[in-house]
């Protein structure tokens, strides 16, 4: 296996990480806020069902990114009616979330499968991207890679260093104490949770318009779900979030890099290594109790309201 | 004559009569009543792939007997339990013929036709029969050899890629006629194979070409259902062998040529079996002698010497003198599994669960 191989398979792995950084970081602001959103998947595969159909009816990429997060938004509208104004149970909630999401999309998606996209092609910075080794590992990928580690950067610095971060984290800790002091929990977790569904949706739109520019139903192929283990696993660091995606996306390739070399793994056990690795990842974190409820938010499940109306 | 005999006997002769039309009129409808036929996919129609070339077979039945026919079919069934249970309900809605056009409904469609013993079933690609259960295949492995010729000839590399579903022998005996017809004009290839355990995952597809790609293929072909394949090629400006149905225009310049599946003549020929009242349960297997297979039209950058020796070559295996796995056929260890002089049976050809020597890594079990 030569270098360049070694290049391309690192380039891939970012490429494959992006729909679970977008996704995962989303669910990490909705989880800090205290609302468990199992509806991940549901959502990102409605904004990529949503994105498709706008890029293959008017060509515009762009507009179908921003439809997709919309569509993703508006089903974490649902759930944010049914979970914060109805306290409804977020763990059911989410889960028929999800069901309806993949069920809808692939309702609507039927009369677009086989339908050819040009999609989000790779930028060509010029000087930077032909460059040998540093080129195609930092200056080839297409712009929603960018987007997705400018977003890391925009949520790590939201949370930690910004005052309204502080304050989402203190409506996730202690809903009771935030409200107390006068700011609106119910409004916050809204707006946390309509984000989080608009991350996954544009999550859902690159896999549409740029990874494979085809529609097939399912074809988020349980990303949400490996999203939301992703978070636990990061302990609801987005640092940790980032690495955790890198690592998930590698497993995704290297199934079929390590097939292309001839190594004599059975392809079966390839295809369940990211999952897998998602089930170990999770079962590693949650043996220690301690760790967990150190690191999670101290309201995350728990429906609130306001005792004094 | 007394008038109540009178009119008893004119009652018996009017609702005789009047029996006798309505039977007859019954009699009449009951002849003209279409067959109905129900066909099972196991993935979207689409604008091309294996579905879409059975669909193919199936538009041509209905162009041919109108009204003689009702036909109706499911897309994207699974194989398994959701497979039986959609061969159930067609039998039991009145579909008299049933085509299941994938391997995995073997099993589900055999189960059914134990309880549905006047309705015929056809299914494509497996080999268990009954007494109203007959199956079909097409000798996919003829267009794969001569597709090898063209991937032979036309590669700078010498290494070809191949996106494979399921290692069952259908698609094994697919990769090594593939690389049987690249090496008899190229005998330095070599072929890497990459499993995606789906008949139809686009996504996956086009990981899976982007890896054999970045690992030296500048030729891709497959055997899955998606066009992921022809269009990842054609981004990255390398050439791709496209299957079950010409996908040039989602590759125009990456696609040499297309193996090609045509069902026509065979879904018109059970029909016509079953409205003669004459159908029976057969295992057909044709190709390119029967027109079953064949090659979509070279790209223009092949060129005239190779697209010659194509022509050749499927003459010859059209009359028969020309074996893609004719022996000596050497198995990845060297063991001659074809002795020299003999065609490959029919049967072993069925079993295949070897890779020849060029085809690169292990077969899964």
């Amino acid at each position: 296996m030569d270098m360049n191989t070694v290049i391309l398979m690192l380039a891939a792995t970012v490429a494959a990480a992006v729909p679970l950084i977008f996704a995962a970081l989303g669910e990490l602001v909705v989880e800090k806020s205290g609302v468990l959103n199992l509806g991940v998947e549901g959502m990102m595969i409605v904004g990529a069902l949503f994105a498709f159909i706008v890029a293959a009816e008017t060509g515009q990429l762009w507009l179908a990114a921003m439809v997709g997060a919309l569509a993703g938004a508006s089903m974490a509208l649902i759930f944010g009616f049914i979970t914060l104004s109805l306290m409804a149970n977020q763990v059911a909630t989410g889960l028929a979330l999800t069901i309806f999401g993949v069920g809808l999309s692939a309702f609507i998606g039927q009369g677009y499968t086989s339908v050819a996209l040009d999609g989000l092609k790779e930028l060509s910075i010029p000087g930077l991207s032909a460059l040998p080794i540093v080129g195609k590992l930092f200056f080839a990928y297409n712009i929603l890679v960018y987007l997705a580690l400018a977003a890391f950067i925009a949520v790590a610095w939201f949370l930690y260093k910004s005052r309204a971060g502080l304050i989402l984290r203190a409506v996730g800790e202690s809903p009771s104490s935030a409200h107390a002091l006068g700011y609106r929990v119910i409004r916050i977790r809204y707006l946390a949770v309509l984000f989080g569904g608009a991350m996954a949706g544009l999550g859902g739109a690159y896999l549409s318009l740029a990874y494979t520019p085809l529609w097939a139903e399912g074809m988020t192929a349980g990303r949400g779900w490996i999203a939301l283990a992703l978070v636990v696993f990061a302990t609801w660091r987005p640092g940790r979030v980032l690495m955790g995606a890198l690592l998930f996306g590698g497993v995704t390739i290297a199934q079929f890099h390590v097939q292309g070399l001839g190594v004599e793994i059975p392809s079966q056990f390839l295809s369940m290594l990211p999952y897998m690795a998602t089930i170990v990842v999770l079962v590693l974190i949650s043996r220690d109790a301690g760790v967990v409820r150190l690191n999670a938010p101290a309201s995350l499940g728990q429906p609130w309201h306001n005792e004094l109306h | 004559m007394n008038n109540s005999v009178f009119a008893k006997r004119l009652k018996t002769l009017a609702s005789s009569f009047l029996l006798a039309s309505s039977l007859a009129v019954a009699g009449s409808v009951a002849a003209e009543e279409p067959l109905k036929i129900g066909f099972i996919y196991v993935s979207p129609i689409g604008d091309a792939g294996w579905t879409y070339q059975h669909d193919l077979g199936r538009k041509a039945i209905e162009e041919k007997f109108g009204d003689k026919i009702q036909v109706k079919y499911v897309e994207s069934v699974p194989e398994g339990a959701e497979a039986e249970r959609v061969t159930r309900e067609m039998a039991s809605g009145g579909n008299k013929m049933i085509f299941g056009t994938s391997f995995g409904f073997m099993n589900p469609m055999l189960k059914v036709a134990k309880t549905f013993p006047n309705t015929h079933f056809e299914h494509a690609t497996g080999y268990k029969t009954e007494a109203n259960l007959g199956n079909y295949n097409a000798r996919f492995y003829e267009g794969r050899y001569l597709s090898g010729i063209v991937a032979g000839s036309m590669t700078k590399s010498n290494t070809l890629g191949y996106v494979a579903a399921f290692p069952i022998p259908e698609v094994v005996m697919g990769i090594n006629a593939f690389t049987r017809g690249a090496q008899s004009v190229n005998p330095k290839i070599e072929v890497k194979v990459v499993w995606v355990n789906s008949w139809f995952d686009p996504g996956r597809e086009r990981e899976a070409t982007a890896t054999l790609i970045d690992q030296g293929a500048d030729l891709v072909t497959h055997h899955t259902d998606s066009t992921a394949v022809v269009i990842a090629a054609e981004e990255k400006g390398k050439y791709a062998i496209a299957y079950h149905s010409d996908m040039s225009k989602y590759g125009p310049k990456a696609q040499l040529t297309a193996v090609t599946h045509h069902w026509e003549k065979f879904y018109t020929d059970q029909v016509q079996q079953a409205l003669d009242k004459a159908w029976k349960p057969s295992s057909i297997w044709g190709g390119v002698k029967e027109g079953m297979i064949n090659l979509a039209p070279l790209n223009a950058a092949v060129p005239k010497e190779v697209a010659d020796k194509v022509e050749q070559a499927k003459a010859a295996i059209a009359d028969g003198s020309l074996h893609p796995f004719a022996g000596p056929v050497l198995d990845q260890d060297g063991k001659e599994t074809v002795a020299a002089g003999s065609n490959i049976t029919d049967e072993l050809l069925s079993k295949m669960d070897y890779y020849v020597k060029g085809v690169n890594g292990k077969l899964p079990k």
